[in-house]
């Protein structure tokens, strides 16, 4: 085929859309779409709350299921007037200080054990019936058994807080350093690595997006330990106050509860979801990632 | 005459494979190495020619014969040795210059002195400005060059390479072939080669061993009097080159087919 001279010269080709029109039209359409998602999402609740308020109003029985307008209520005097057993912050505050520290302690001993089991078989070998036991055993229970070991306060939390984080980090931790690439292993060593070297360099940067990602389902449990334990046996804290709720049959105190400690979940997410974000720095964008930011 | 700087004596590799029975991967394999001697080693796909590699970087001892770096055997990693893997085995988790900064700095020099050393050497690779990148915004190209970087930055005297450029397309493996040329030029480190792809061997190298199907074994040793410097492109349309390769392929043919055979009985 030969190279003929198009018969309509390039002058008069028409241009239907400039690069500024394909740029203000996937803005818009970008705009569009993050504006419909969020209608939705409000929908939802509004239709769920609406319907849950209409039912207690009318239909069923709010002593026994609450319904919204009472929760806010509570909430509202919680916050203005304080709880029975003093102010709100500082139930919120016993809390997630005892969440906290048994999620520190827990995840930092999750990590060291799981890093050291992961690189050695043999150690791996011998210990897995028991871990895969000690992971079968309903933990949660323990939290009976602290409050009689450590008493009412601060400690039996953070013991109970302590075998709910461990495990979680612990077996992605241990997968993690298993699955390091043997490849950069080696390199190292050629580029003079000793073992400690390879370990901080290699094993546990590349650990790094396992524990992360197990961080996040660790601090709910850590708020879950925190909670349950208080409610087995505590002077104060947010799982105190649901299990007084619960003694004097208010609802919505315990629906209160439930609220308040949700949004410090949230809260505590978005802070590891940031921190994540900076320590994975090197890794390529995922879209999967990208859609949870959203969330 | 000075004694070769690695020296392989009836060097065996046997592995076990896994279902009860024992691999033998490198069988008698007896080569040398001098000073500055640029050695590539070709053999059909899968024969052996990696674990030839890791005999002398100390990685894996042998099953039997000898393994002699600076006239000593190996017993561990010894001292500049410069090892390029076939699959990238840059840090994802670090940036460019981190990365080349690392062999100096698990070697123990200071920070600003590793981070100088690692600048001067991506400059001379051609990543200059590319320092803060991270491995996954750069091509595969690029990689290569940080892995290239990352093994000369500890001034090597034996540089291993392990089919360094076979992910490569064409045109950047080329390109890849002359730099390493002109980088090692310089350097006056003896390099062994492995590659599967005769036309590089011929290309780079002072000296072309060519290996048996597994086990491998020292099948061919054929001198290249190519002058140097070379320019890879221009090269392979010489007489002299096309000469070198039929000779060569001469000895490989048999090898390949002989794999391929045993590749097909395997399917079979």
């Amino acid at each position: 085929m030969s190279l003929e001279t198009p018969a309509v010269s390039s002058a008069s080709v028409p241009v239907l859309e400039t690069e500024q029109d394909v740029l203000a039209k996937a803005k818009r359409n970008a705009g569009r779409h993050k504006r419909n998602v969020w209608l939705l999402r409000l929908a939802i609740v509004v239709a769920w709350l609406g319907s849950w308020e209409l039912a207690g109003r009318y239909w069923i029985d709010p002593f026994f299921y609450s319904m919204p307008s009472k929760i806010w209520q509570r909430l509202t005097e919680w916050f203005t007037g304080g709880t029975d057993f003093g102010s709100i912050w500082y139930q919120i505050l016993v809390t997630v200080e005892e969440a906290f520290i048994g999620f520190v302690i827990g995840a930092i001993a999750g990590v060291i054990c799981g890093v050291v089991l992961g690189r050695s078989s043999y150690l791996s070998e011998v210990l897995a019936p028991f871990i895969k036991a000690a992971n079968a055993m309903p933990r949660i229970v323990l939290a009976a058994l602290f409050v009689i070991w450590f008493g009412l306060g601060l400690s039996s939390k953070i013991a109970t807080v302590f075998v709910l984080v461990f495990f979680a980090v612990f077996f992605n931790a241990f997968t993690g350093a298993r699955e390091v690439d043997r490849n950069l292993i080696d390199n190292a060593r050629i580029l003079g690595a000793t073992r400690w070297q390879v370990l901080r360099s290699i094993v546990l940067p590349s650990a790094t997006s396992w524990i992360l990602s197990s961080l996040h389902v660790a601090f709910g449990f850590a708020l879950i330990g925190a909670v349950v334990g208080e409610y087995t046996g505590a002077k104060a804290g947010m799982g105190f106050l649901i299990s007084n709720a619960q003694g004097t049959f208010d609802t919505a105190g315990v629906y209160a509860g439930m609220l308040i400690i949700m949004v410090v979940a949230l809260f505590a997410e978005w802070l590891i979801g940031g921190a994540e974000r900076r320590l994975l720095r090197w890794r390529p964008q995922m879209s999967a990632d990208d859609g949870r930011r959203d969330i | 005459m000075a004694p070769p700087l690695i020296e392989l004596v009836g060097a065996t590799k046997r592995f076990p494979n896994g279902s009860g029975a024992v691999h033998t991967a490198v069988r008698d394999l007896s080569m040398s190495v001098d000073p500055g001697q640029f050695v590539a080693v070709v053999g059909p796909t899968g024969c052996g020619k990696s674990t030839t590699l890791s005999l002398v970087s100390g990685l894996q001892p042998a099953s039997a014969g000898r393994v002699l770096v600076h006239g000593t055997d190996v017993q561990s990693i010894p001292d500049g040795v410069g090892y390029m893997f076939q699959t990238d085995a840059v840090m994802p988790w670090r940036s460019v210059l981190e990365n080349v900064a690392s062999g100096p700095r698990f070697r123990g020099a200071g920070k600003a002195q590793a981070r100088a050393k690692a600048a001067d050497w991506i400059e001379r690779v051609g990543l200059a400005g590319f320092e803060k990148y991270y491995p996954h915004q750069l091509s595969g190209g690029m990689r290569k060059r940080v892995a290239l970087a990352q093994t000369l930055v500890t001034d090597p005297k034996i540089l291993l390479m392990d089919e360094p450029f076979s992910a490569l397309d064409v045109q950047t493996r080329a390109l890849m072939q002359d730099e390493l040329l002109r980088l090692w030029s310089g350097s006056g480190a003896a390099v062994i080669f492995v590659t599967h792809d005769l036309d590089e061997a011929i290309a780079l190298a002072d000296k072309v061993v060519v290996l048996t199907t597994s086990p491998a074994t020292v099948k061919d040793v054929f001198d290249i009097p190519l002058q140097r410097p070379r320019k890879v492109e221009e090269l392979r349309l010489t007489e002299e080159f096309r000469a070198l390769y039929s000779n060569i392929w001469e000895s490989l043919r048999g090898e390949v087919d002989k794999a391929r055979q045993k590749g097909a009985s395997n399917v079979a």
